[in-house]
């Protein structure tokens, strides 16, 4: 038995907006009786252009059912835009969490909406926009966009995980393989752009020197990857305020600021930490109040 | 409320007479059978008093063909592992489509280790293709195994004839009989099946407990090595108190089996022209000649299985479906995959099993219910 959420069980048990918005300005169908689930999602805008009236029919389980009883729910009184920008893990979050292998709910909730935007838009008649990339998954006509897009949103690692998420994947099997070359590629795009720290630490291998912006990736990054988990350890946080040349200016918080040895921990820690990865010559200041 | 328990082809209720007779050895006799000490011994007649009760529901010719295992799986298991030890030089298995995951995920693991499996195919109501069958036995065949009766649908493979097809051909045939057992009449005397296995907890015993019947002279080699329980068949220290009980419940299904299996079968049909008259667009799934006593498989257009189970929840009433969302898969069940139901229909279906505890307000519990509740998920689905 599936550990559902109470809020999916409430949704399932007491669906709010079944049905068919009359002469919708918009109108979603995703999905197949074949599939499994199958979603109809149609709006009406009001004269200010935000969601007045959004309702929906579904075929499937549980969650599906839920899932599309959530998204009509937080589309309402949204314009386009905000609505556009719900994802399927706000969906899931809204629902209190979905278990793993019916996250493809969610997704299909937002592939319904994105259906329906279109549609008000002139684009599509309203069923998926199939056309957008090439088929991956042939079981379940999933193409490499849809999960490159669903991988992204959600941080999928795992052929399994895009499986739950979307259903490729999951019929005869054969394109795992190239499920995992797309996951490469996403995953792989992320790590080879550097982040701005990562240029500035690659600046200053070559022997150059910082600018005041450059210094305050590096700090940060220094804070939230070394100095912050330290602190937090002894119930303490710390906030950047700002740099001027070589004077740092932080905040300390929670624990460290009634801390009588605080003053021990900015000389010996942070200090240090912050000479070994911008330069000796750095002094670090507390601000307080 | 009331628990209207209707899936007992997932498992059943102990029967009181299986807990009283189990508890014994519970409480005071707890020895070791294998002891040489009267304490410990004493128990060891008890286990042989089980075995001839097994032997004597599956017309066994010596209860000594009869070793208890822990459950239908590892009856499957050590059947099939112990023909293919047995028979190093045989290449293939021949199966079916619609098998217990049991034998089916042993076969595939089998066909990873090199072996070539056949399954046979079922037709739309799920009969098997004996032709399929027959030719899919050679000279190279290690083993056959073919289930008694389906678990999903209840439809009854012709066994008997199965058997002697592999019996002229010198093949050992394994029966997954785990459905058919205290069920079905079996007279093992008669059949020359190889292999049988059952399982405790499918006939009113408990779970943990189940049987594999080898025909007397068969090769076998165990598939828990250890001590010499069991004649050196099966190692592992007696799950005592289990046995005695599927000893007992057994008896209790020997016993009556015609009048339940009339009984229950009643009550099954009601429920079945209940529902049809009263809901449109259902099919019953399976061979309906030739079928459990007990068992229904529904399919109900327009809706998916799981959101019917869990509505059927909110009354208590306990059912199952081999729709792709109860199992966490993505595919509706492989049963009814192999039937070739269309998938629309497969995602929407029920299976409803009865065993001799339901009563006629069972029934009407679901007639009253099932309506409104398949007419709500109707009213959500975007085809109508």
């Amino acid at each position: 038995m599936w550990n559902y959420s109470k809020k999916v069980i409430d949704h399932f048990l007491h669906p709010r907006n079944v049905g068919e918005v009359e002469d919708p300005d918009g109108k979603g169908e995703v999905g197949s009786l074949a599939c499994g689930d199958m979603l109809r999602l149609t709006f009406k805008l009001d004269a200010h252009g935000k969601i007045a009236d959004a309702r929906f029919k579904t075929f499937g389980c549980a969650s599906a059912i839920a899932s599309s009883s959530a998204l009509t729910e937080m589309v309402k009184g949204k314009t386009l835009e905000e609505a556009a920008a719900i994802t399927n893990k706000d969906i899931a979050d809204f629902l209190g969490g979905l278990p793993e292998e019916k996250m493809h709910c969610s997704v299909m909730g937002r592939e319904a909406l994105d259906a329906a935007i279109a549609n008000y838009r002139g684009q599509g008649n309203g069923k998926t926009r199939t056309l957008e990339g090439t088929v991956v998954c042939k079981c379940y006509g999933v193409t490499d966009k849809q999960i490159r897009d669903v991988a992204r949103a959600n941080d999928l690692t795992t052929v399994d995980e895009v499986t739950n998420y979307t259903k490729a994947g999951g019929g005869c099997g054969l394109c795992h393989e190239k499920i995992q070359q797309i996951l490469d590629d996403v995953n792989g795009q992320t790590e080879q752009a550097p982040t701005p720290a990562q240029r500035a630490h690659e600046k200053r291998a070559k022997g150059l020197s910082l600018t005041n912006l450059e210094k305050v990736h590096v700090i940060e990054d220094l804070i939230d990857k070394r100095i912050r988990p330290a602190l937090r350890q002894d119930g303490g946080d710390i906030e950047l305020v700002d740099v001027d040349q070589n004077v740092v200016y932080v905040r300390l918080k929670g624990a460290c600021r009634s801390c009588p040895s605080s003053g021990h921990t900015m000389r010996q820690f942070i200090e240090k930490e912050i000479h070994k990865e911008v330069s000796q010559s750095i002094r670090v200041e507390e601000v307080r109040e | 409320m009331r628990t209207v328990y209707l899936d007992n082809n997932a498992t059943t209720r102990v029967a009181p007479e299986v807990v009283e007779a189990m508890l014994p050895f519970l409480n005071d006799m707890w020895g070791n059978p294998s002891s040489m000490h009267t304490f410990g011994g004493q128990v060891a007649a008890h286990i042989d008093r089980a075995r001839e009760r097994v032997a004597g529901i599956l017309g066994a010719g010596d209860p000594s063909e009869i070793v208890f295992t822990s459950c239908g799986t590892e009856s499957d298991s050590a059947a099939i592992l112990s023909a293919i030890a047995t028979r190093p030089n045989k290449g293939r298995i021949v199966t079916t489509k619609v098998e217990h995951p049991a034998v089916l995920n042993l076969a595939k693991q089998l066909e990873g280790r090199g072996k070539q499996v056949v399954y046979v195919s079922v037709d739309g109501k799920g009969r098997l293709d004996m032709d399929e069958l027959a030719c899919a036995i050679d000279d190279d065949t290690a083993i056959v195994s073919v289930m008694w009766a389906n678990n999903e649908t209840g439809v009854i493979f012709p066994v008997d004839r199965i058997a002697e097809l592999c019996a002229e051909r010198g093949v050992p045939f394994h029966t997954d009989a785990v459905q058919t057992v205290g069920k079905l009449p079996c007279d093992l005397s008669k059949i020359p099946i190889t292999f049988l296995s059952m399982s405790g907890h499918k006939i009113h015993a408990p779970k943990g407990v189940g049987a594999l019947y080898i025909r007397g002279g068969t090769p076998f080699e165990p598939f828990l090595v250890g001590g010499h329980q069991e004649r050196g068949r099966r190692g592992g220290t007696e799950n005592v108190a289990s046995i005695v009980g599927m000893g007992m419940a057994c008896e209790l299904a020997a016993k009556d089996m015609g009048e339940d299996a009339s009984r229950v079968a009643r009550l099954r049909d009601d429920l079945e022209r209940g529902l049809v008259e009263r809901i449109p667009r259902v099919h019953v799934h399976g061979d309906p000649e030739r079928r459990l006593p007990n068992t229904t498989n529904l399919g109900f257009e327009s809706v998916e299985g799981e959101a019917i189970l869990l509505l059927l929840n909110e009354h208590n009433i306990c059912a199952s479906s081999g729709s792709a969302c109860t199992s966490g898969s993505l595919d509706p069940s492989h049963v009814m995959i192999a039937m070739g139901i269309p998938f629309e229909r497969a995602h929407g279906s029920i299976r409803f099993s009865f065993s001799r505890y339901n009563e006629p307000e069972d029934v009407q519990a679901v007639l009253e219910h099932m309506p409104p509740i398949i007419e709500r998920l109707r009213e959500l689905s975007p085809i109508t």
